[in-house]
């Protein structure tokens, strides 16, 4: 098993110069592991309230859930500027763990807030949108930290273990929710509080184990100086910096989502809707199993090329699914192409991103990336929605695998030069 | 930071999962709920789906049934295990557990006898019986695909009892909106209800963020929309009004209003009932309507209303929900 290896931390401090030949075999640091227990217990108290909401609401509270859908739209644009504005404050006062602690905490005690809403349903909303501003609030500074404790050349392990214990933890989730429920019956409560002790357990590994930063790391002196909200904002005007937002902003808008590719799966196969739920499953197993090799891989041929695999993966998948292929080759392979797509691009890109950031505003950089692809994914499914209006299902799928080409083309152009640089290696 | 050794903070870590554990479990087995207790004097008396002045409801999950004389009175109660029921010409549908995860469709004989079982997707929400007792519908809601998406959606099938296999969702038929052939992704149904020649069916559609009352043809599977804002249509027995609830000032965060639509003259007319009424109404006879209200902890009770905007709401069926008159 591959995590037997990465057991013991790394205790050399990241190296920004060349890698060291000796180091091929290098382990994952031990803050990458700490950070990656952390997501994997967090995952398991979240997915477990994933799980059963749509029962508790329905069921438990008797409400009608087609009053949620509203919500949407606004959280995830407030969410994405405070996503920027975490990242800011994590960067300016150097406090990466206490930010994405106070995003973990959010969630944490949005669990216990479900308990407390009752049948409100305004209530319900204003809970769920303090667990996804949690959610937003963390990411960015927790992959800053995952990058500034790893050296640049084995960042796509990092990101790649990072992003397998995760999954797991999504994986493991609904079935604790599962065993909950059979051991207190019907009791939806029981299994909030459940959440909320093991979400908490997560913020406890949090402030015992990750550290703001390496051991043996000496602050630079470019670090006594704070951060300035100029300084930030001059980010943008960094060339590559500019590059690998646009890139992220444009890949964003090259996914339509997951909604919409396992109605299009269930559509074409007429597929029992009682299996609909399954499609998430295959993905993530796909996900979980492929995540860490990939990240190795996208340590030894490069971080790009296998960004540009991932998206390309996506574009097969969208073509499978206006294709010839039918039954039960096309479930597979379009799940496991989409679980490649998500392996090959959701950490390996913020490990392409990660060294082309200067680190004083490393956290800033991600928040910027990360936000550019979630605004950017929300156009497009809102823009995929019309054209499957339009013009219907299946040619609104074609369009889509033209738009991956297109896209993946110009990211090539706005990359190439920037990306090697990055992956620079001596053998 | 106070430096703690790794072993510290390895205790640490363990006493908080110990302590953080007890607490899950402790909490667990205090919410425990207890067995249910066994439901009140069925007496000799079984339920019956044959007609007759009886109202049909679920009651703690079972399906039972009260004289309509004295609906607050005794209660025959079944073992039937039911979320949602609702019957007619001694054809009963049943949406109740499969597993304790799933749900299932139950299609009962007079005597509660299952006749047809199959499994339906979701969370039951919705279901009807034609007045001949041949044609058979349910709406279901299906979760998102995760909690950050909130994506619920609805799933509405209709069974011809005569004809093989569900229509397992309507999703497929054809959609005339405002006299132009439409289609869209975010299409959804519930609430059918059938009109008496078994083929033509009542429904609510919603897309674009607006809700329609839309006619139904099952046979030519096509669907068009009359008109705005109205959700769980529910025919009169003479075929010319439509119970509904709607949504008030066309926000359904705001609440319903219990409300009839009369066909020919597409006039809505207000109920006196003025709480939010959250279910697909049914018609005790041409002039009175059935319905599930909740109390504030989602207790529920069946109430009665006149169909015109005279008389007040008066509580029919304590502790009850689902209704269906069996007339």
């Amino acid at each position: 098993m591959y995590l037997s290896t990465v057991s013991r931390p790394a205790t050399d401090p990241p190296d920004p110069g060349p890698a060291r030949p000796g180091r091929r075999i290098a382990l994952v640091s031990g803050n990458v592991i700490a950070l990656g227990t952390v997501s994997l217990i967090t995952d398991v108290s979240a997915e477990m309230v994933t799980a059963i909401l749509p029962l508790y609401l329905v069921l438990g509270l008797q409400l009608s859930p087609l009053a949620f859908g509203v919500i949407d739209g606004v959280y995830t644009g407030a969410t994405a500027l405070l996503r920027v504005v975490g990242g800011f404050v994590a960067d300016r006062f150097r406090r990466r763990k206490l930010v994405a602690g106070v995003g973990y905490a959010l969630s944490a005690v949005a669990k216990l807030g479900l308990l407390l809403a009752g049948r409100s349903v305004p209530a319900i909303g204003a809970v769920i949108a303090i667990d996804r501003l949690g959610k937003g609030v963390r990411s960015a500074p927790r992959d800053a930290l995952i990058t500034l404790s790893t050296p640049p050349e084995s960042l796509g392990r990092a990101f790649g273990v990072h992003r397998m214990m995760d999954s797991v933890g999504a994986f493991l989730g609904p079935l604790v929710a599962l065993a909950v429920l059979l051991a207190v019956g019907q009791s939806y409560d029981a299994v909030f509080v459940a959440s909320f002790c093991i979400a908490a357990l997560a913020v406890v590994v949090l402030v015992l184990f990750v550290r703001e930063r390496p051991p043996g790391t000496a602050t630079d002196d470019s670090d006594q100086v704070r951060v300035s909200v100029r300084e930030a904002l001059g980010l943008l005007r960094e060339q590559s910096t500019r590059r690998i937002v646009l890139a992220a902003g444009l890949l964003g808008l090259a996914t339509i989502g997951d909604g919409f590719v396992y109605l299009l799966l269930q559509r074409r196969e007429d597929l029992d809707l009682r299996w609909f739920p399954l499609l998430a499953v295959g993905t993530s197993l796909a996900y979980l199993v492929l995540a860490a090799p990939i990240g190795v891989l996208a340590d030894r041929v490069g971080r790009l090329p296998v960004v540009v695999g991932g998206y390309a993966a996506l574009g097969v998948t969208y073509l499978l699914l206006a294709g010839p292929v039918g039954g039960w080759p096309l479930l597979a392979l379009a799940l496991g192409l989409y679980g490649l797509f998500y392996a090959a691009t959701d950490g390996v890109l913020i490990a392409l991103a990660g060294p082309v950031l200067p680190a004083r505003l490393r956290t800033t950089g991600i928040a910027l990336v990360q936000t550019g692809q979630a605004l950017a994914y929300l156009g497009s499914s809102v823009l995929f929605g019309l054209a499957w209006q339009a013009w219907g299902p299946q040619t609104a799928i074609r369009v889509a695998a033209a738009t991956v080409a297109v896209i993946l083309l110009v990211t090539v152009v706005l990359l190439a030069p920037g990306f090697r640089l990055v992956t620079r290696r001596v053998s | 930071m106070t430096a703690l050794s790794t072993r510290a903070k390895l205790v640490v870590a363990t006493a908080s999962a110990v302590l953080l554990g007890a607490v899950a479990a402790g909490y667990a087995a205090v919410a425990a709920e207890p067995a249910p207790a066994p439901t009140t004097a069925a007496g000799a008396a079984a339920v019956t789906l044959e007609p007759g002045p009886r109202l049909l409801t679920v009651t703690d999950r079972r399906v039972s049934s009260v004289s309509l004389s004295d609906p607050s009175g005794p209660r025959t109660v079944s073992t039937r295990e039911c979320l949602r029921v609702y019957a007619a010409a001694g054809t009963g549908v049943c949406l109740g557990p499969e597993t304790a995860w799933s749900y299932q469709l139950v299609v009962l004989d007079a005597a509660l006898g299952a006749t047809r079982t199959f499994a339906i997707p979701g969370l039951p929400n919705r279901a009807r019986v034609s007045a001949s007792g041949r044609m058979v519908s349910w709406t279901t809601f299906v979760g998102g695909d995760s909690y950050t998406s909130s994506g619920f959606s609805t799933r509405t099938g209709i069974l011809d009892s005569r004809g093989g296999k569900p229509v397992m969702s309507l999703e497929h038929f054809a959609v005339t909106r405002d006299g132009r052939a439409y289609r869209s992704s975010d299409v959804n149904y519930w609430g059918v209800t059938f009109a008496a020649d078994d083929n033509l069916f009542y429904a609510t559609m919603s897309t674009g963020g607006k809700r329609y009352l839309v006619r139904g043809d099952f046979a030519a599977r096509t669907v068009e929309t009359v008109k705005e804002n109205v959700e769980c249509p529910s025919l009169s027995p003479d075929g010319r009004r439509i119970a509904f609830k709607e949504a008030i000032d066309a926000d359904p965060a705001k609440g319903w209003r219990l409300s009839v639509l009369d066909l020919a003259t597409m006039r809505v007319t207000a109920t006196a009932e003025t709480a939010s009424v959250d279910d697909q109404p049914a018609w005790l006879d041409d002039a009175t309507l059935a319905y599930t209200l909740r109390q504030s902890d989602g207790r529920p009770d069946v109430w009665a209303v006149p169909a015109d905007a005279t008389g007040a709401p008066r509580l029919l069926v304590p502790g009850a929900e689902s209704p269906s008159p069996l007339i």
